[in-house]
Parts: structure tokens; C-alpha cells; sequence
């Protein structure tokens, strides 16, 4: 099971804040787990496939779309950080 | 030392912390970031005033990402300690909400590394503002400047 985690903006728009998820065997990136909840979910899950708007971070550490993941991480889905 | 909390600073205090941990330091450059009472210019006039900020976290992630922006900057200029605080929750206007010093044994490298950190800190660090003015409340979006100042640090080789 991954762990995914939804913040600010895109947890409001999703009406998601966490959940965990048995990886389908089609999936083994962050990219292919985007196009699975895009897919999958309709609507406004499409945003998570448009990196310009939402970055990605497996087990605290931001990384590429192409990242690999094998079934057990902490994700995150957000919008460009904000702070200072 | 990295601080992520609801509870405001002493200025005084994180300065006389720096002094406290720089063995023959040369100076100390310290930043202040304070809760803008605006929105952004483009609407300045037309909205009112923002009277407080909510400042959202990841926790665990946030303390990792300035540990890894803060051991960057040791590696590139002579640190001698750093201070960065970073608060989270509701703020006001005028509120201080974040705080980087760096003691050097040198000016120059106090005040790179202080803006390195201020430059990743604000395009790397997981936090995200919800202002909120009148009745409504709204996310701020990302600036284009930030994500170009944070990147003139990249280094070309």
C-alpha cells in the first residue's frame, strides 16, 4: 500500500486529504500513479497529470514524474509552495 | 538550529543564539520576513485589505526540506551557525513569519548563504498561504520571480 497525502489548494479541490492505495500493476511511477487517479477519478483529478501545477514528493523529498515507486512510499501531491 | 511553529520569535534571542554558537565569527546576517497587510499590486485597491494569513504545512517533510536547503548552503559557503524559524497556522498582518541567520566568518558568505536559504525556503520548503480578506479566503498562487530567484543559484557546471 502507498500512503498519499493532498495539500492546500488541491486537497480543497479534490476533497481529498489522504488516503492509502494498493498500487494497480500497470503503475510503477509517479507519473503512471497521475494518469491512474486522472483515469480513474474523472473531473478534477485531471490536474494531478499537469506538472506545472502539481509537484510531487515521494517519502518527503520532491522528485521527478519519471520517479519509480514500488509500492510502499509516502506520497504527496501538491501545488508550488508559497511560503517565506 | 530549525524551528517550524505557531508561536512567534524573538529576534534578539535567535541573534544572541548565532552569537552564542560562531566561534570568532565575522558577522551575522539575519532576515525577517513579516505578513504583508496586501494583496498582490495588481489588485491592490479594488480588494480589501488582507487581515490575516493561514499558513499550511507538511509536517515531517517541511523540518527535512530546511535541513537539506540549510546543509547545501553549509556546503557551498563558510557557515559558522544558522538560525531558521518558519511559522505556521494564523498569522496577521504584520506579523513576523520567518527568520534566517547565518554567522560567517565574512560578510559575503553571511549574506549568500542567508538569501540561498530564503530563495530555496520559499520555492522548496512545503508551505502554502490562504489569505483571507473580508468574508473570503483564497489560496496565494506561486510567482514566476520567486521560482527566478531561486534558480540563479543553480550552478552551471
Amino acid at each position: 500500500m502507498v500512503k498519499i497525502q493532498y495539500f492546500a489548494s488541491l486537497r480543497e479541490t479534490l476533497g481529498a486529504q489522504n488516503e492509502e492505495l494498493a498500487l494497480p500493476e500497470q503503475v510503477g511511477s509517479v507519473e503512471q500513479l497521475a494518469r491512474h487517479l486522472s483515469q480513474s477519478r474523472a473531473g478534477e483529478w485531471a490536474v494531478l497529470e499537469d506538472p506545472s501545477r502539481v509537484l510531487v514528493a515521494v517519502n518527503q523529498t520532491i522528485v521527478e514524474r519519471s520517479h519509480p515507486l514500488q509500492g510502499s512510499e509516502e506520497i504527496a501531491f501538491f501545488p508550488p509552495m508559497t511560503g517565506g | 538550529m530549525i524551528s517550524v511553529r505557531s508561536a512567534d520569535f524573538d529576534v534578539a534571542q535567535l541573534y544572541a543564539a548565532l552569537r552564542e554558537e560562531a566561534d570568532n565569527a565575522g558577522g551575522i546576517a539575519c532576515f525577517t520576513g513579516l505578513v504583508r497587510e496586501f494583496y498582490e499590486p495588481e489588485h491592490r485597491g479594488s480588494e480589501p485589505a488582507v487581515k490575516s494569513l493561514f499558513l499550511e504545512h507538511y509536517p515531517g517533510m517541511t523540518e527535512k526540506a530546511l535541513a537539506d536547503i540549510v546543509a547545501e548552503a553549509e556546503q557551498r559557503w563558510d557557515v559558522l551557525a544558522s538560525q531558521v524559524v518558519h511559522r505556521v497556522g494564523e498569522l496577521h498582518a504584520g506579523d513576523q513569519i520567518v527568520f534566517v541567520g547565518v554567522a560567517s566568518t565574512h560578510r559575503g558568505d553571511a549574506f549568500a548563504a542567508a538569501e540561498f536559504i530564503m530563495d530555496y525556503l520559499k520555492t522548496r520548503a512545503p508551505f502554502w498561504k490562504k489569505q483571507q480578506a473580508g468574508d473570503t479566503s483564497e489560496w496565494i498562487e506561486s510567482r514566476a520571480s520567486d521560482e527566478q530567484a531561486r534558480a540563479r543559484w543553480e550552478k552551471t557546471t
